[in-house]
């Protein structure tokens, strides 16, 4: 097993920017906008955000929250590991809402799939964009694309995206891992 | 630990600490799951569950089919009253035809104790003990469990005490089985005509002096007489039974400090507890109501992952 660095520390910081300003040009003030962090490692990518937002951008109020999607996956029972869930934290309804996911890394574009469909059970936004760090090229099973994306890689199947958070892997970094 | 080390429900005696511990942090998912305004997830869109009730009951079977509905499970629904069952045909036979519509799980309540035991030895599909004579009720026992974590933090260290007739009911041995296996301290109160003889050797405490049990107690859990199991009379008469075991708020107030009380239901309002004990704050009856569905929802979500395609 090998691995790569795909994004340092500085070079996240500097993506994590810009995608901060993108946000801000579309959103402004963010007064109808949510953010929403998928668990399980999109939440640190929504956490850090918010933080950049409201710390540099000075921007206030911002909604933030976790939505877990296991209960809505489509590989129930089809995989060898049990699904283990995670924690939803969303107190606000999301009715007429600007609705922005935040995820790591797109890969098929399933469990986005299954946002899209979890996240009706808090009512009828009324638009959700996709926001990801790490968007992998040309390995799509649906058709789902990012409005926001860090950078795009091409990455071959049997690859894998790692991001690691400072928050628990005690680093900012993205690495391109071989099985 | 993320999966079950069981591929039935039949006890909790066929439990583990770890699988108790599962449940509960499934179930925990699920019961904010049933408080969003859309209480529903399609996990379970692709099994069919087939509710068997050999027996009368309206709180489990509601509850049950509740969680099958809110995981978008498939449910047929039979009772013993409408069925062939009263043309002679074996417990084997009436399972094997429900199955062979291509069910996948069977909840099954029965009057006889390893009813759901013997099932499982004979049908290819995951069974959930919904209740089996007086032996065991393991759902009634983990949301009783699931109640006593939620509102006093754990299990572990607790005591509690089951008051009533002991004697006839599955509520009681599943409970002790649970709350010994996290650490908890169990006590039975009850007349000695309806105190199972050498039920100390399962490490329980006995006493038939109400007062004194509630005074031990964290939580008391006050068990239903069951009037239609008791072939002969164990006690002189209800009102008898009442002064000596009943609870009252002035017998709830009198004491040292304040306990929980818990009913696994249906109440008989004015036997075992009066209705100011049963509507007060420091009963969590309706809470257990609340929790069984989402502990109902993690225990056939956790059976139905180990079901292979």
């Amino acid at each position: 097993m090998s691995q790569k660095v795909l994004l340092n520390e500085k070079e996240v910081n500097i993506i994590l920017h810009r995608l901060a300003c993108q946000l801000i040009e579309k959103h402004n003030d963010f007064s109808n906008t949510v953010l929403i962090g998928l668990q399980p490692r999109g939440v640190f990518l929504a956490d850090r955000l918010a933080k950049i937002l409201t710390d540099d951008y000075k921007v206030k109020n911002i909604k933030l929250g976790h939505l877990d999607i296991t209960f809505f996956r489509d590989d129930f029972r089809r995989g060898e590991k049990p699904l283990e869930a995670n924690t939803t934290k969303i107190n606000f309804l999301v009715e007429d809402k600007n609705i922005v996911f935040v995820d790591d890394v797109l890969y098929t574009g399933r469990s986005i799939r299954a946002a899209l469909t979890a996240i009706q059970s808090f009512g009828r936004p009324n638009e959700i964009e996709l926001l990801t760090l790490i968007d992998r090229r040309f390995s799509r099973h649906l058709p789902i694309q990012p409005d926001y994306r860090g950078r795009q890689v091409d990455v071959i199947n049997n690859e894998k995206v790692k991001v690691n958070w400072k928050e628990h892997d005690h680093e900012d970094a993205v690495y391109l891992i071989e099985k | 630990m993320s999966e079950l080390s069981v591929n039935h429900l039949l006890g909790i005696k066929y439990l583990n600490k770890q699988d108790i511990q599962l449940i509960f942090e499934t179930a925990d998912h699920f019961k904010e799951v049933i408080n969003r305004p859309i209480k529903k997830v399609p996990s379970l869109r692709d099994i069919t569950i087939a509710n068997l009730f050999f027996e009368n009951s309206t709180r489990t079977k509601l509850s049950f089919e509740l969680a099958e509905k809110r995981l978008s499970a498939d449910v047929i629904n039979f009772s013993s009253g409408q069925s062939s069952v009263k043309k002679g045909e074996t417990l084997i036979d009436t399972v094997n035809n429900i199955l062979s519509m291509k069910v996948d799980m069977v909840v099954m309540r029965h009057p006889n104790p390893g009813a759901g035991v013997f099932l499982s030895k004979h049908v290819n599909a995951s069974i959930v003990n919904a209740g089996d004579g007086a032996h065991e009720h393991p759902t009634q026992a983990l949301l009783d469990s699931y109640s006593i974590r939620e509102k006093l933090g754990d299990v572990k260290g607790k005591k509690v005490v089951i008051v009533g007739d002991i004697l006839h009911s599955r509520v009681a041995l599943s409970n002790i089985f649970a709350l010994q296996l996290q650490g908890a301290q169990v006590m039975v109160c009850g007349p000695k005509t309806l105190i199972p003889k050498y039920i100390d050797k399962l490490g329980v405490k006995v006493e038939t002096n109400l007062r004194k049990a509630l005074n031990w107690c964290d939580v008391a859990n006050m068990l239903r007489v069951q009037n239609e199991r008791m072939d002969i009379s164990y006690f002189p008469s209800t009102r008898e039974y009442t002064q000596q075991y009943g609870v009252d708020k002035n017998l709830l107030d009198s004491l040292d400090k304040e306990i929980t009380i818990m009913h696994p239901g249906p109440i008989n309002r004015g036997v075992e507890i009066t209705s100011d004990v049963a509507d007060s704050k420091q009963s969590i009856i309706l809470d257990q109501v609340q929790n069984g569905v989402a502990v109902r929802m993690a225990v056939i979500y956790l059976l139905a992952s180990k079901i292979k395609q």
